[in-house]
Order: structure tokens, then sequence, then C-alpha cells
């Protein structure tokens, strides 16, 4: 079974111009152990989604379908009950780590209460446990610098004290919301690194949130790409990286500035902006921006599904695919 | 006069696949303020409250011209008389049998008016002072500030108590003594707003383009401050009318004939005993106008300060 | 060769706080930009790559004078303008402009595109006919790629790409001659960054622009610079030819930068991440290592390195580096 299995997940927002669907008809599952990224421009949906999930939607937000974690279904809880998921099963990282922490309290403060209140162990214990989980995220002498304030720490030293945060109650699954793109390349770089170690150490499960496919090249087991609140494209991640199907993955893909090949003059960029989910075209949601667009792409393109849980959303075929016959609204709809 | 600028086109082709839009009529923007509008009108409390203040203010307005009595005039048959439809007193008399309705509606007059003048007053003091204060800083703000601490530190009460004994008992002056204090709250308010905008980057890019230092405040820092200041001025406006009920429940405010809602409560609450609805009623309209004005001022937060834009 | 544009000359940023209580307040100097020195010609980018806190920032600020440096000198078409009041250096923002990180932010939410773009033409021309601004600003923003019926259009309808779009032709609409853009791109996503860069490329082309091209990201500063200046704790590691940098770095830092760029590519990056040694942060600014500022992160160094402070030394091809081993180290991609 696994982990985290989400089924028609959509989300809907109230605003002023009328409702907004951020995210339309999702299907996917993470199993344990393993790292799923979901990548997209901004405007994908793919913060909400996990929003929608952890019951942290803004408040004209709305969200359907059925996200079971261990089978219990995490839309349905009641909010004191998902208030313990969130904690000791579920931990979530966001982009801004200034934001999440507490810039009063020293980090010995936050994160020994965690600890006690969501492990019941006793204080020294606690503390024992908060000084080890920053060891693990590789923050020199934590003894000593769990005794300052967030304003202390660099901006990478915040995400390693946000994810140590995240690891104190051994979670069996984390989600990390673009958890290095205010950060420089350096931290960038160890944050992956950070992140690879930790899915080699522990037997948790990651979703990574990105708009950067270079930043997950490395560190995820399967890839979700969304455009306009939709999966257009999902795979393994060599099937991603080596074999991708989607016009949009490629473009994606080849906009990453490179320096391990020579350069072009003109840098490719996917043309257009991201989606204003306000004045999608009708038919297939990126046709405006794509360069191989044809005539038949007006109308609503097909889910193409393999056996090896391989999908793409477009008019083209997809190699060994089947057109999935009820797509995922059929879900949502209930 | 000639700008100095080429005005050609530099001719770079559009990669849009819109290009047939270039020559679509220009699409109409969408302000903060339209959204913060339309946030507004989804607020029922709000929407309700201002349309019982609106009413409320043709009322005191129109209403004593329409009814048979003059403020002044002493109805001696009927004194002291509970409210009937008979008698035409449809709120009684007090205790000289004058009309409550009229009466009510009149001091309205006086205790929207204070409450509008006095915060208006404080809104154009506090709202340029705060700004030069905040945006110059240094010195210049240390200087501008100590002086709001200083006034600040006067005893309200004694100082109107001054200004009374002075100038003598006058509606202008309830204004004025109103406005000189309240403009404080606004000041500091508006510097401290004032102070994080000035390091904002779009002021920064003002700066950046040659804009010069009025301009910055003119089109870059007021128009962003309005919105707490419109919330600032709808909660000031009920405390202002609270401030003259107090001076004329302490017998500093308005003199008669003319009157006040809180006048007439101080009046009413001495006949509390024998003729209730000389309380009631003026107490019915300030409180209802109170509460308005906090709901309205509630909705404009909530509606100018949306926490999540999607 | 021709008379650069622009000459900057030790340039030196020293912020000053204090700490400490009332009675023993103590001062500490922060030493943001600590003497920079280029020029820069017509017609040409300099890239300037560095962590956050490299002063890099501060530097664009300096040399447009939005910072009062301390030390050092500008000089700008023969012009220094570090010694300019501030009315003479108003005038002077119509010939050198900024470009910022955060397209959403560095625009007033309250004003509409046309006339975030036409501020700066209401600034220097007062006088100038409203028909004329009008057309001026549709000019620009056709340049730029965005659609001039957007024009009334507010900043919260447009996306990231299309703010700093506007931004740039805000920046753009008095012809400057010189463009400073802060990290322009590091705020939007990855797929639209591009689209900013080739148009600043094409931009610089058509308008004959000198530009200084900011990042964090040296793989973002290729494409569009000829000359890249890396800078750590406000000092320059190297200045270099784009082709030798990217071909053989010159100082560990730089190579250290291009090695932590992620690559698309999952077999590639776990090879490249092994290499990786870039460890640690920045070392505290107020707490400067002696020596080489880099010494304490540096896999290369020697004794002489937590000695000697290195200077910015000339190498073969007018390419510059700031470390004792330059000329030993093979550093080449």
């Amino acid at each position: 079974m696994a982990l985290l299995e989400v089924t028609g997940l959509q989300v809907e927002f109230d605003t002023p111009e009328g409702a907004v669907k951020a995210v339309n008809g999702m299907n996917f599952e993470v199993n344990e152990g393993e790292t799923l990224a979901i990548v997209g421009e901004s405007g994908a949906g793919k913060s909400q989604l996990v929003m929608a999930i952890m019951g942290l939607l803004a408040e004209n937000g709305s969200a359907s379908g059925k996200a079971l974690f261990r089978g219990k279904d995490l839309m349905k809880m009641k909010p004191k009950e998902l208030n313990t998921v969130r904690g000791r099963h579920i931990a979530m990282i966001f982009q801004d780590p200034m934001t999440s922490l507490n810039p009063f309290l020293s980090i010995e403060k936050q994160m020994t209460e965690v600890a006690m209140h969501h492990q019941g162990l006793p204080r020294d214990e606690a503390r024992a446990h908060a000084v080890e989980m920053l060891r693990a995220v590789r923050i020199p002498d934590p003894e000593e610098r769990i005794l300052q304030y967030p304003h202390e720490y660099s901006g990478g030293m915040r995400q390693r004290v946000m994810i140590a945060m995240g690891l104190l109650c051994e979670p069996e699954l984390l989600i990390a919301d673009e958890p290095s793109t205010a950060l420089d390349v350096t931290i960038q770089a160890q944050i992956t690194e950070l992140v690879s170690e930790l899915r080699q150490e522990t037997r948790m499960a990651i979703i990574l949130i990105t708009h950067d496919l270079a930043a997950v090249a490395e560190i995820s087991d399967r890839i979700i790409v969304m455009y306009a609140g939709e999966v257009v494209e999902a795979g393994s991640v060599d099937d991603i990286f080596y074999r991708p199907q989607h016009p949009y993955t490629r473009g994606l893909l080849a906009s990453v500035p490179r320096l391990d090949r020579v350069s072009d003059d003109e840098l490719q960029a996917i043309p257009g902006n991201p989606p204003n989910l306000l004045e999608l075209p009708s038919g297939c949601r990126f046709r405006d921006r794509c360069v191989e667009a044809i005539e038949q792409c007006s109308e609503k393109p097909p889910l193409w599904v393999s056996a090896d849980g391989r999908v793409s959303r477009c008019v083209m075929e997809m190699e060994g695919g089947a057109i999935e016959p009820a797509s995922e609204e059929a879900g949502g709809a209930e | 006069m000639n700008s100095g600028v080429e005005l050609k086109d530099q001719g770079l082709e559009i990669k849009d696949p819109f290009a047939a839009a270039l020559a679509a009529e220009d699409i109409r923007g969408r302000s903060l303020w339209v959204d913060a509008w339309h946030r507004l009108l989804k607020n029922r409390a709000a929407v309700v409250s201002g349309f019982i203040m609106a009413l409320m203010v043709m009322m005191v307005i129109f209403g004593p011209m329409l009814l048979p009595w003059e403020g002044d005039f002493t109805d001696w048959d009927n004194t002291s008389t509970p409210p009937s439809a008979q008698t035409g007193h449809w709120f009684g008399t007090d205790a000289v049998g004058r009309d409550i309705m009229v009466r009510t509606l009149e001091g309205g007059r006086i205790s929207l008016l204070v409450g509008l003048v006095a915060t208006l007053v404080s809104l154009v003091i506090g709202v340029s002072y705060g700004a030069v204060a905040g945006y110059y800083g240094g010195m210049t703000d240390r200087v501008m500030m100590r002086i709001v601490d200083i006034i600040y530190a006067l005893p309200f009460m004694f100082f109107v108590i001054l200004l009374m004994v002075v100038f003598g008992r006058h509606i202008v002056l309830i204004f004025v003594a109103i406005g000189a204090v309240n403009w404080l709250d606004m000041a500091r308010i508006v510097r401290g707003q004032t102070l994080s905008l000035k390091n904002t980057e779009f002021v920064e890019a003002a700066r950046a383009c040659g804009v010069d230092h009025q301009s910055i405040i003119r089109r870059h820092i007021i128009p962003n401050l309005l919105g707490v200041v419109m919330v600032y001025v709808t909660l000031t406006i009920p405390q202002v009318i609270l401030v003259e009920s107090f001076l004329s429940f302490l017998g500093l405010g308005v003199q008669e004939p003319m009157s006040s809602w809180g006048a007439l409560v101080n009046d009413g609450a001495q006949d509390m005993e024998s003729s209730p609805w000389t309380l009631i009623f003026p107490a019915m309209f300030l409180t209802i106008t109170l509460y308005c004005f906090n709901y309205i001022g509630d909705g404009m937060r909530d509606a100018l300060d949306p926490k999540d834009r999607t | 060769m021709t008379k650069p544009v622009m000459r900057v000359q030790d340039l030196a940023v020293t912020f000053t706080s204090f700490t400490g209580g009332l009675l023993q307040r103590k001062q500490r100097q922060l030493r943001a930009v600590d003497g920079i020195s280029f020029e820069l010609h017509a017609g040409e980018t300099l890239g300037i790559v560095g962590e956050s806190g490299s002063g890099k920032s501060t530097l664009a600020r300096a040399i447009l004078g939005l910072i009062k440096p301390g030390r050092g000198r500008v000089i700008w078409r023969g012009e220094e303008l570090t010694g300019l009041d501030e009315e003479e250096l108003r005038q002077k923002r119509k010939e050198l402009q900024i470009v910022f990180q955060d397209p959403v932010a560095s625009l007033n939410p309250r004003m509409t595109a046309g006339d975030l773009i036409a501020e700066p033409l209401w600034t220097f021309y007062p006088n100038m006919e409203r028909r004329q601004v009008d057309e001026r600003t549709r000019g620009m923003m056709k340049l730029v790629g965005l659609l001039p019926n957007q024009i009334n259009r507010y900043p919260h309808e447009f996306s990231g790409g299309q703010c700093q779009r506007i931004g740039i032709a805000r920046s753009l609409v008095l012809n400057p001659r010189l463009l400073i853009c802060d990290e322009p791109v590091s705020a939007l996503d990855v797929s639209i960054q591009a689209q900013i860069i080739n148009l600043l490329k094409d931009l610089q082309k058509k308008l004959g622009l000198a530009l200084i091209f900011i990042a964090h990201d040296l793989s973002v500063v290729r494409h569009i610079s000829d000359r890249v200046m890396v800078m750590y704790m406000g000092q320059a590691m190297e200045v270099s030819d784009k082709t030798n940098l990217y071909r053989k770095p010159r100082h560990p830092y730089s190579n250290a930068l291009m090695k932590s760029v992620p690559v698309p590519d999952p077999k590639l990056a776990s090879a490249a991440r092994r290499n990786s040694w870039l460890t640690g942060d920045m070392p505290s600014p107020y707490q400067r290592p002696k020596g080489c500022i880099f010494n304490n992160r540096c896999p290369y160094r020697v004794s002489r390195c937590k000695v000697d402070v290195p200077a910015l030394r000339k190498m073969e091809n007018e390419d510059w580096a700031a470390c004792h081993r330059a000329e030993e180290l093979d550093l080449s991609i």
C-alpha cells in the first residue's frame, strides 16, 4: 500500500474575478522511502496541491478529492486530528525559513518544545534529541548553536534548522516546498547534498516541490510535471530527463542554463508567460506556448498511461501507453 | 518643446503569439482599490453598516426639516410624556416638553459633524506630518516626533478646560481640541508606515529613476499608506464622537439650545427613572453609529489587507 | 582599444552599526565593498557573480550613487560621479539606470504599467506632451515584448516575467547608456529566465548599452557577459574574459561556484556532486579571516594563504585573479 495516495484532488479559490481552479483533478501516490518531485512554473498549482493535503489552504480556498495517508483520508480529518498527523507523521518545510521560525525564541526552545509536545519526551531528552538532529543536518557545533536565535543563522543554516525541526519527530513523509529557491547556488548545492544523504540514511518519503528541474535531477525517484493545475507528464527520473514525452517537459529541460555544454548564443526559453488560470486556452492548456502545437490541440488532449506508471497528456502518442478512458475529472466529481 | 528623447520605435520584433492583439483596444486595469472595494462589498456586516450609516446621515440632515417640531420648541401641554403617536412625539418629550426625536436628530448633526471635521483635521495634519517625518528621517524625524511626544504628554482634559477658560465655550473649540489631539496618533501611524515604505524596493527604484523627493512622497508613499489611514479614519470617527459625548457629559461640550448625542444622554441620564425614553433614544442612535463605524472599519481592514492573494 | 565609458577605481563602501547598551556602545564596521576596480566599454557586458553577502548589490548601488561610497572613484565618461551633489547626480540618472531583483516588489502596486514606465519621462521632461509620453510608453512596451494595450493594467495583473519587462522598459525609457541589472532573473521561474536574458541581450545590441549584469549563479551570466567578475566578501577574486573563465577558472572560488550549478542530468549530477567541496558558509563579515579572505573554505590553501593577502594580479590574456596559487593550480573544467 502506498504511504500517501491522492485521487481526484481539486482545489478551487474564490477570487473577485470568479472561481479559479488551481488544481484540477490530481492523482498520484508516494511510496515509503520514495522521493517524488513535483515540478512546474508558478501558477501550476503545485504548492496549493500540498497545502490542500495538509489542510493549510487559504480562507478563500476549498478542496475536494481524497488523500489517503496510511489508508486514512486527510481531507476528512478534523483539524485536531490533522494537527497530530502534521506534527508527527508528515513534516513540512517552506521556501522562506524565516517566516516559519519564531524570531523571539532560541532554536533550543523552539525545537525542544516540538519534541516535548509531539513525542512526550522530558526536557533534557528532548534537548539532546534536538542537538542530535542539528548534527544530522550538518550544523557545526550544534551544542553551541542551539542556544542562538534565528537571526544569528545564515539563510542556508536556517533552512537546515527547518529541516532538522521537520525531522525531529521522525516523520514518515517530508514535504519541502521550494526549500532552496531563495538561497544561493552554493547553499542550494549543500541542501541538495543534505537531502540526498537523508534519503539514503532514513526510510522517509519526500515530496519536493520546485520550478527548477535541474535542482531535483539527483535527488528524486519519480517526477510529476504540472501545468495549470494538471499533470502533463509523470515518470521516473530517467524517463523525464532522458526520454521526455511532453513538449512542456522538454521546454523546461531546455531552459535550464548549463555549464557542462558548449553555449549557444540564444538561451532556450519557453515562450509566453506562466499560465493565468483565468485566461486558459481551450483544449490543451499549454497550447498557446507550445512550439509543437497543431490543429488538434484545440481539443482536449488525451491522457496516456503506461503499465509502468508513465503519464503524458498530449495529442502525441506516448510509446507503450494507452489512452486512459475515464480521465481524472470523473474521480474528482464524486 | 523638444524633449530630446528619441521617439522612434526601436523596432524589435515581438515573439508573442498574440501579435494580433497589438491593434486591439486598451484593456482596462483593475486597481488594488477596485479589488478592495469588491472584497468590502462581500462583507455583509460592513455593507449593512454602510447602508444604516447612509440612512442615519439622511435622517439627521433632513429629518428635523420634516418634523413638525423645532428643537427648542416647548410643548407645555406635553412635558415628560412617553413616546406616543397621539401626541405626535414619537420619541416622547423631556421635562420641559421638547420633542426628543427632533432633538436626537439635531444632536446627531453635531455629533457626526464633530466626528467628521475633527477626523478630517487630524487626517490632513497627521498624514502630511507623519509622511514628512518618516520619509526624511534622521534629525528632521527626531525633532518632529519629539514635538509629538511633548503634545502627547499634555493632559487632554486640562487642555480642553484651558481652551474653554480662555476662549469661552464654543463648538469650534471642540473641533480644535479633539483634532489637536487626534492628529498625534495619525502622525505616528503614518510615520511608522512611511518608514517601512521608504525601504521598499519600489521607492528605491523610483529614486534610481531620478524621481524627486516630493513626487516620491506624493506618488509612491501616500497612495500606499492610504489603506491604513482609511481604516484608522473609520475607527477614529466613532472615537471622536465618544470623546465629544464625554465632554458634553462633563458639561464641557456643546451648549444649549444646541445639543449632541452626548449632551442628550447626559440630560436623559438625570431623568432616567422618571422618563427613561429621554435616555434610551439618543443612546440608541449613538450606539448604532458606533457599531456601524466599527463594522465598516473592520470590513475595510479585511478588504484592504487580504492575507492571501491568489 | 577605445576609451572605457566607465572606470571604477578602488571603490569601497563601509556600513557602521552600533551594538551593546547605551553606555558601552561599540562600533562595528562592515566592509561591504572593499576596493573594487574595473573598466567598462560601450556595448560591453560585465557579469558580476557572488554569493549573497558578497557585496555585489551594494557595489551596484554605490556605482549609481544610491549609496555613498566611503572611498574610491567612479568616473563616467570623463566625469567623476563620486564628487557630484544630489541634484547633479539625479540629472545623471538619465544615463545610468538599474533593473532590480524582485520584479513585483520594485513596482509600485498602485500605479499602472503605463504610469510606471512614463514616470521617468514626467520627471525629466515635465513639459512633454501627453500624447508624446503615451506614444513613447507604448513604444517601450512593444520593445520589451509587452502588449501596448495592457498599458492601463496594474502590476498584480502581470506575471513575474512581465513585471520584469515593465521594470526594463521603465529603466530604458530615458535612453540610458549604462544599465545595471541586479539579479534580474533570480526571482523568476527557470523557464522564464532565459526570455529575460535574451531580451536584455537583444536590447543591448540594438541600443548599444553598456551592461553590468549581477547574479549569484555563474550559469546565468554566461550567455550575456563578455567579462565576468567573481566577488567574495566585497573583494574581486577574479576578473576574466568569459571564454577563459568558463574553460579554465583561475580562482578556486570561481571553480567552486561553477561546481555548485545544478546539472539537469541525473547521472552527471551525482558525478559532479562528488567533486563539489565548497563547504560551510561565508564567515561573518565582522570577523574577516586573516590573509586571503577565502582561505577557510578553500581546499587548495597553503600556509601562506593564512598570512598574506593575495593581490588581484594580471594573468595572461587580460585576466585577473587574486590567488597566490593562480598560476600553479589547474582548475580547467
